[in-house]
């Protein structure tokens, strides 16, 4: 049953000489459709985590297995959000998410299925209205949402997403959470997101995924979130499976596993 | 006289003001802003010109002159009597023929060496001292070479204004190149483009603004290289004709030539940058 595994990965970066290890032995199996978040003080190696699984960097020791054959490089089925949107400025809206739709299934459509699905993951994200704009016309929460569009319309089996929001104001947030979950409960994706917002991991996750600080981080605990979906975020609030895993992951990552006062 | 024209301009606004938005008149304040100026220092510069030439023993014919000796050559641009004997029409093509040539070549040759030197580390090392130097060489240098290489003074021409455009633009494409963020080769990477893929629809357009710095640069150099070049190797072209008329002692069609010349250049710096303003559809700085 196990979809995407994480073997033993390990990681180590060699600069002027000196070589640190920033993972260690992170092990992790996850479940087709499930939707994973991964937590963690900045800088222990959660978009390192990420870029392996994406095939962007290559784990110095163990390795990715998806539906049982092992990653090596990158590939339209780990499509990445990334942190930063990442949008060809000289296209327009509707062409960068073109870009990936003709490339990615070309032998799978037709040129006219083709137009349709852009035009259908541009309505899923609600950018139809923006599709003829160029990216710096837009504001930094419609990147995001055309960015999801661009990875979405890759067909992936696995959709991985650093920091998807972290630059968003609290309100914008809150509605691209709830198109996800929505597009999530749809579409069943397999999902991994990197996060250090506790409300959006709780929200959002089935298992969140908690790191140590690094050097050589790992995965310190995983812990389930068994809250029935659709979520709704009113109703939460007051639901004691919610506030218990939100006081679980605030202990983990303020209490056992505080940062070191220097980096903050 | 000062005075009189703000109090003049007080008294137009006001009542614009009062009735509608002034769109058209503002408009036509800030083009007047535009050509008004360099119109009077012109005017300026003709006159001083004019004044100082006009004293017996002078070197230069004052502009009122130029006008009337090189009357010909002003008016008849198109006349062709066969051999060198053709109007500047004629000539000014011939060089412009020459400098598309030759900076059409160094536009392809130099973005594809730009490219490789800003993509691999290796090719950089290797190549980039050597360029450094080369690029310094000045054009009419390797005139001399070229004579002897090609035998002919048209594919010769063509080479030097080659060689002095090449340059800036291998260095702006491959700092372009070099420049292009690790996040569109992240997407590329997901995606899987293949390398023809990835270089036209990533670098590229990426680095297009820097290109087209380079091009800037080189096709101005061009047209300054090509005028001196033909002045050596003779046949039709604007440098040929300008050399011609110094040894007939023509000066005031040598003076017309000039204002070509320049005219020419500006127009070809311009067309590049508009050029690249629209291909980068508005996102580079030229
Ligand atoms: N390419 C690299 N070379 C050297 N060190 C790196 C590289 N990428 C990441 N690191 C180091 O690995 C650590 C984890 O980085 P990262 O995964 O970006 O952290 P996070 O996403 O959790 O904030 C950091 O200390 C960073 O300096
Ligand atoms: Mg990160």
């Amino acid at each position: 049953m196990t979809h995407l595994s994480l073997e033993q990965v390990g990681i180590s970066f060699t600069r002027a000489g000196r070589t640190t290890e920033v993972l260690r032995d992170v092990d992790l199996k996850i479940d087709k459709g499930e939707f994973v978040s991964l937590i963690g003080h900045s800088g222990c190696g959660k978009s390192t985590v990420l870029n392996i699984v994406a095939g962007l960097l290559k784990a110095s020791t163990g390795g990715v297995l998806l539906d049982g054959k092992e990653v090596n490089s990158p590939g339209p089925e780990r499509a990445v959000v990334f942190q930063n949107h990442s949008l060809l400025p000289w296209l327009t809206v509707r062409e960068n998410v073109a870009l990936a739709v003709d490339k990615v299934l070309r032998s799978k459509k037709s040129r006219a299925e083709r137009r349709e699905w852009i035009e259908h993951n541009l309505a899923l994200v609600n950018m139809t209205h923006a599709a003829e704009k160029r990216p710096h016309e837009i504001s930094g929460g419609m990147k995001q949402r055309v960015g999801i569009a661009r990875a979405l319309a890759m067909e992936p089996k696995v959709l991985l997403m650093d920091e998807p929001f972290g630059a968003l104001d609290a309100l914008t947030r809150a509605h691209l959470q709830d198109q996800l979950m929505e597009i999530h409960l749809r579409l069943k994706n397999t999902v991994i997101m990197i996060t250090h917002d506790v409300d959006e991991a709780v929200l959002l996750s089935d298992r969140i995924v908690m790191m140590t600080n690094g050097p050589s981080a790992t995965i310190g605990e995983v812990l389930s979130v068994p809250l029935a979906r659709p979520r709704k975020r009113l109703e939460l609030v007051e639901d004691p499976t919610y506030t218990h895993a939100r006081a679980e992951v605030l202990e983990f990552l303020y209490a056992r596993h505080a940062k070191p006062a220097i980096a903050a | 006289m000062a005075l009189g024209t703000t109090l003049g301009r007080v008294a137009a606004v006001k009542p614009e003001g009062a009735r509608r938005p002034l769109v058209t008149r503002a408009a036509l304040k800030g083009l007047a802003l535009r050509i008004v100026p360099p119109l009077v220092v012109l005017a300026v510069f003709l006159l001083l010109w004019e004044v100082l030439c006009q004293r017996p023993g002078a070197g230069l014919p004052p502009p009122s002159r130029v006008v009337t000796e090189a009357w010909d050559i002003i008016a008849h641009p198109f006349y062709d009597n066969g051999g060198t004997d053709k109007g500047l029409f004629w000539h000014i093509s011939a060089s412009l023929q020459r400098v598309a040539l030759g900076f059409t070549l160094a536009v392809i040759a130099g973005v594809m060496l730009g490219t490789l030197v800003g993509q691999s580390e290796w090719a950089m090392r290797g190549l980039d001292p050597i360029f450094q130097v080369l690029r310094t060489i000045p054009p009419l240098a390797w005139l001399p070479l070229s004579l002897a290489a090609f035998r002919d003074g048209q594919p010769s021409a063509i080479f030097v204004i080659f060689i002095t455009s090449i340059w800036p633009i291998i260095i702006n494409t491959a700092v372009g190149i070099r420049n292009i963020p690790q996040d569109y080769r992240n997407v590329a990477a997901v995606l899987r483009l293949n390398a023809f893929e990835f270089f036209a629809k990533v670098m590229l357009p990426s680095a297009a603004p820097y290109i087209f710095t380079g091009l800037r640069i080189g096709v101005g150099l061009s047209w300054l290289a090509i005028v001196a070049a033909e002045m050596l190797i003779g046949g039709v072209g604007i440098g040929f004709f300008i050399w011609d008329a110094w040894n007939s002692s023509h000066i005031s069609e040598i003076i017309v030539a000039l204002v070509y010349v320049g005219v020419i250049g500006f127009v070809l710096d311009r067309l590049v940058a508009g050029l690249g303003h629209l291909v980068t559809r508005g996102t580079a700085t030229a």
